[in-house]
């Protein structure tokens, strides 16, 4: 098990890092939301389901939507 | 060049920081405010969760803040976004696909009832107020992704979360009237048998107001957002969207801007 913790923490900072480079801000929010995801997981692993979630249903699900609804309006999303 | 150098010498600090960080550990035992909490918790509030237990009884005041806060930032994204006169939007551009609208009347329901399901029983199982709201809000999100054009009834939603903050507050004077302090649990409600719906005195009570409080804050953050949309993104407004790139971008102010230039003509 702890193997695939160290995998989910070796794919969040490259999905972090990815996050900052990519061209595609669309992109940019969806890998964040996995970052999110992710990190739900970890504190699930560590024994923190309130925390857990919290953080996915405010970090992964309604600040990613929000954020896209964001992009859509400033019309950045295309 | 310069910039990917300076990148990886900010990684390589924060992974340093990391591992001092992993030297200090964690303290084998616990402290004395801890201690008391773990040991003595359950007896004094039982509630099953010791976390709500924590949340919203020893340390209620913070989550009476954390709820201001979250309603001071919806007001302020409501004052900003505010929402303007619509046009009739062309009934087709806006309708969602057959997917979406079936998967709505079907998963709706369940969601909105898992929310209530999470803050109701929020000092038995692991969840409370904030994460139930935020699931109560996502099924009205789906809700809104089926059907633009549906009217959320603002009345009933505004008046749930004055009401639910305000009530929120009474439970806590109530203590201070019963037990001599602030948001105090014990004497307030009967403490009732552990790991039962009824029980934990005032907690359960405190946390289905805050779900209700959140979940209408939500919902009413994810309309005001999605309605603005709704009139700058109409079939004309699309023809709008283009013509506002070469302007670049722009904050809320500047297509408010362009809807109103939309609207003349």
């Amino acid at each position: 098990m702890i193997w695939l913790d160290a995998l989910v923490c070796l794919l969040m900072v490259v999905v972090a890092v990815t996050a900052t480079t990519v061209r595609n801000l669309v992109s940019a929010v969806i890998m964040v939301g996995v970052v999110s995801l992710l990190v739900s997981y970890l504190f699930l692993r560590m024994g923190a389901p309130d925390v857990a979630m919290t953080e996915a249903a405010i970090g992964a699900a309604l600040t990613t939507v929000i954020f896209l609804i964001a992009l859509r309006r400033t019309g950045e999303g295309r | 060049m310069t910039r990917t150098v300076v990148t990886l010498i900010a990684l390589v600090a924060i992974a340093g920081l990391f591992f001092v960080l992993l030297g200090l550990g964690t303290p084998d035992e616990l402290g004395t405010v801890s201690r008391h909490y773990v040991e003595r918790g359950i007896a004094e509030n039982r509630a099953a969760n010791l976390v709500t237990s924590v949340v919203v009884n020893y340390r209620g005041l913070d989550t009476l803040g954390e709820v201001t806060v979250l309603f001071l930032s919806v007001t302020g994204a409501a004052f900003v976004l505010r929402r303007r006169e619509r046009k009739p939007v062309d009934a087709k551009a806006s309708r969602a696909s057959e997917i979406v609208q079936t998967g709505a009347r079907v998963l709706v329901a369940p969601i909105m009832l898992f929310g209530a399901y999470i803050f109701v029983h929020g000092h038995l199982t692991p969840g409370g107020g904030f994460q139930g709201g935020a699931v109560v809000a996502s099924g009205v999100l789906l809700l809104l992704l089926a059907d633009r054009e549906r009217e959320l009834p603002h009345g009933l939603m505004s008046w749930l979360e004055s009401l639910s903050g305000f009530a929120f507050v009474v439970a806590g004077l109530a203590g201070l009237w019963v037990a001599g302090s602030f948001l105090a649990n014990r004497g307030v409600l009967p403490l009732g048998e552990w790991n039962r719906l009824l029980s934990a005195g005032i907690i359960p009570v405190i946390y289905i107001l805050i779900g209700l409080k959140v979940g209408s804050e939500l919902a009413a953050l994810l309309d005001v957002m999605m309605r603005g949309e709704a009139v700058a993104g109409g079939p004309s407004g699309d023809r709008h969207r283009g013509g506002g790139k070469r302007h670049g971008g722009g904050t809320s102010r500047r297509a408010g801007k362009k809807r109103t230039k939309g609207g003349r003509r």
